[in-house]
C-alpha cells in the first residue's frame, strides 16, 4: 500500500511539475524560444500575488483572478517587442535575451520585495488533507494543484486541436512563411501563444506560492524549473500530451526513489531523465515534427 | 485607373523596374510586366535567373530595393505579404510549403481563415481534387508530392485570389502528376483568377500561358506570345547566347525533369 501512496503523490507532485512546464513546451512547440527567465516569471507571478493580496484584501486563493489576465497581457507585449526582437535575430539571441531577462527580474524582485521569503497564505488549507484507508493520504492542495494542472493541460491541448486560434497557432509554429501566405500575421499569432504561456506560468507561480514559500532568487534556485525542464524533455518537446505524461512520469519515479531512499528522489528523477536522453531522446509521446 | 488598350486586358499587375538583392547580389534587375485580369502568364529560366525571387517580391515574403508594385491601381510595394493575401494576391510557394504536423483539412482552413470574399471555398477545393474529401482527415507530411501540389494550390485558392502565384508547380513531380495538376488551370481562369507562373519546365509553360517571360540573371531577356517565338529565340533568351558574357552553363529542363 505504501507503494501505491507513493505512487499517487507522485502523480500529484507531476501535476506541479507539468503546470510549471506548460508555458515553456508552449514557447519552445511555438517559437522555438528557449526561455531561460521561466522561473523567475513564474516568481514573479507569485509576488505579483503577494502585492494584490496586500492591496485588494482578497482571498490569497482566489488572486489569479487578478494576476493571470495581468500576465497574458504582459506574455503578448514581451512577445511583441523584447521577444519578436531577439528572435529576428537567431536563436542564440532569444537565449541571451532570456537570460538577461532572468538577471533583471530577480534583481528587481530583491529591490521591491527585499531578499526575505514570502508565501501565499492559504491557512489551514496548506496542511489539511484526507485518507484512503491507512496508508493513503491526499493533500487538498496538493489534489488542487493536479486537477488545475490537468485541467489546463488539456484545455490547451484542446484548443489547440479543436478552435481556428490553435490551428493557426499549430500552423505558424509548422512555418511561419507558409502561415503568412495564408494571410496570417506570425507576430500576433506569436503574441497570443505568449501570453497563453505567461497565462500558465502565472498559474504555476501562484501554485507554488502555495505550496511552499519563496524568495527573488527561487526562480533560479528552486530545482522545479529544473524538473519543468526535465518534464518538457522527458514528454517530447513541444508536445503537450508529452509534457504531462513526463511531468507525471518524474513525479511518480522521484517518489519511489525517495520511497527507497530519501536521499536518491531527485536522483530517480534524473536517472530517469538520462535514460530517456539515451533511449528515446525525441520524448516519450513524440508523435508530430518538432524540428 | 484602368487603361483599356487593343489586346491587352486591364492590368490586374503592374511591376515596374524592379530591382532586389539577396545581400550584396542583384537577383532582379530593372524587371517590368504587365498581367490583365484573367490573364495566364509565365517566367521560364534556368536555375537562379531570379524566377522565384520575382514570386517571393510581388507576394511581399521579400523585400525590394527598387520599384514598384501596382495591384489594381494601389501601390502595394509597402504592405506585408499578410495583407497582400487581404488585397487578393495569393501565393504557392516553392516546394508547397505545406503544414506538415496539420491535416488536409485543416490546412485548407488555415487557407480560409483570412480568406476574402469569392467563389472558392473548401467545399469546391473537394470537387476540384476529387480525391481530396476521403483524405482530408490525413496529415499533409503523408501524401505524396502530387497530392501535396494540389492541397498546396487548394490552400490558395480558398482565399479567394485575384492573383495567383504558382511557383514551380512541377518540381520533383512526374510529368503525369505535372500535367494532371496544369489540367485544372481552366477551371481556375473559369472562376476568374489571374496567374502568374514561374516554371522550369518550358514546354508546359508555353502550352499554358498566353505571354511567357524569359528571365536570365535577374534580367527578362526575351517577352512574348508563345506561338510568335521561336525555340531557337527561347533557347538564346534562356542560355544568354547572344546576351554577351554567358552566365553559369545549364540545360532547360525536359517536361517534368525533377529536381
Amino acid at each position: 500500500m505504501i507503494w501505491v501512496n507513493d505512487i499517487i503523490q507522485g502523480i500529484m507532485l507531476g501535476g506541479l511539475y507539468a503546470l510549471f512546464a506548460c508555458g515553456l513546451s508552449l514557447l519552445f512547440g511555438v517559437m522555438k524560444v528557449i526561455n531561460l527567465a521561466h522561473g523567475d516569471l513564474a516568481i514573479l507571478a507569485g509576488y505579483l500575488a503577494v502585492g494584490v493580496i496586500a492591496v485588494t484584501h482578497i482571498p490569497p486563493v482566489w488572486s489569479f483572478i487578478i494576476v493571470v489576465p495581468l500576465f497574458a497581457a504582459l506574455g503578448y507585449l514581451a512577445q511583441r517587442t523584447l521577444i519578436q526582437a531577439s528572435l529576428n535575430r537567431g536563436v542564440l539571441t532569444t537565449l541571451l535575451v532570456t537570460f538577461g531577462l532572468s538577471v533583471v527580474i530577480e534583481n528587481a524582485l530583491q529591490q521591491f520585495f527585499s531578499a526575505n521569503a514570502h508565501s501565499l497564505p492559504i491557512g489551514s488549507l496548506v496542511s489539511d488533507s484526507f485518507g484512503i484507508g491507512s496508508q493513503i493520504t491526499i493533500a487538498y492542495l496538493d489534489l488542487a494543484i493536479f486537477l488545475v494542472a490537468v485541467i489546463v493541460l488539456l484545455g490547451l491541448q484542446y484548443l489547440l486541436s479543436s478552435s481556428k486560434q490553435g490551428r493557426l497557432i499549430r500552423a505558424v509554429a509548422d512555418d511561419r512563411e507558409a502561415a503568412q501566405l495564408a494571410g496570417a500575421d506570425y507576430r500576433h499569432i506569436f503574441g497570443i501563444a505568449a501570453a497563453i504561456a505567461f497565462a500558465t506560468v502565472a498559474l504555476a507561480g501562484i501554485a507554488y506560492g502555495m505550496y511552499t514559500s519563496f524568495d527573488p532568487s527561487s526562480g533560479t534556485t528552486a530545482l522545479l524549473l529544473l524538473f519543468a525542464f526535465e518534464a518538457v524533455v522527458i514528454g517530447g518537446l513541444g508536445s503537450l500530451w508529452g509534457t504531462l505524461a513526463g511531468g507525471i512520469l518524474l513525479g511518480v519515479i522521484q517518489q519511489l526513489g525517495g520511497q527507497i531512499n530519501s536521499n536518491d528522489q531527485v536522483l530517480a528523477g534524473q536517472l530517469l531523465f538520462l535514460l530517456v536522453l539515451l533511449v528515446r531522446p525525441q520524448g516519450i509521446t513524440s508523435r508530430r515534427r518538432t524540428a | 485607373m484602368r487603361t483599356e488598350d487593343e489586346g491587352i486586358a486591364a492590368p490586374l499587375l503592374e511591376v515596374r523596374d524592379l530591382t532586389v538583392h539577396h545581400g550584396q547580389l542583384r537577383a532582379l534587375n530593372q524587371v517590368s510586366l504587365i498581367i490583365g485580369a484573367g490573364e495566364v502568364q509565365a517566367m521560364i529560366g534556368a536555375n537562379g535567373a531570379g524566377k522565384s525571387t520575382l514570386l517571393r517580391t510581388i507576394s511581399g515574403l521579400k523585400a525590394a530595393t527598387s520599384g514598384t508594385v501596382i495591384f489594381d491601381g494601389a501601390d502595394v510595394g509597402r504592405l506585408r505579404a499578410e495583407r497582400r493575401v487581404a488585397a487578393g494576391i495569393v501565393m504557392v510557394p516553392e516546394g508547397r510549403r505545406l503544414f506538415p504536423s496539420l491535416t488536409v483539412e485543416e490546412n485548407l482552413q488555415v487557407g480560409a481563415s483570412y480568406a476574402r470574399p469569392g467563389p472558392w471555398s473548401i467545399e469546391r477545393v473537394y470537387e476540384l481534387f476529387s480525391w481530396m474529401p476521403d483524405r482530408r482527415r490525413q496529415l499533409a507530411s503523408q501524401l505524396s508530392g502530387g497530392e501535396q501540389q494540389a492541397v498546396a494550390i487548394g490552400r490558395a485558392l480558398v482565399a479567394n485570389p485575384r492573383l495567383l502565384l504558382l511557383d514551380e508547380l512541377s518540381l520533383g513531380l512526374a510529368p503525369v502528376v505535372v500535367s494532371r495538376i496544369y489540367d485544372t488551370l481552366p477551371e481556375l481562369l473559369a472562376s476568374g483568377v489571374t496567374v502568374l507562373l514561374v516554371e522550369q519546365d518550358v514546354s508546359q509553360a508555353l502550352r499554358v500561358a498566353s505571354r511567357v517571360h524569359c528571365l536570365l540573371e535577374g534580367r527578362i531577356t526575351l517577352q512574348g506570345e508563345p506561338s510568335r517565338l521561336s525555340p531557337a529565340a527561347i533557347e538564346e533568351a534562356y542560355f544568354g547566347l547572344s546576351a554577351g558574357p554567358a552566365g553559369p552553363v545549364a540545360t532547360p529542363r525536359a517536361s517534368g525533369a525533377a529536381e
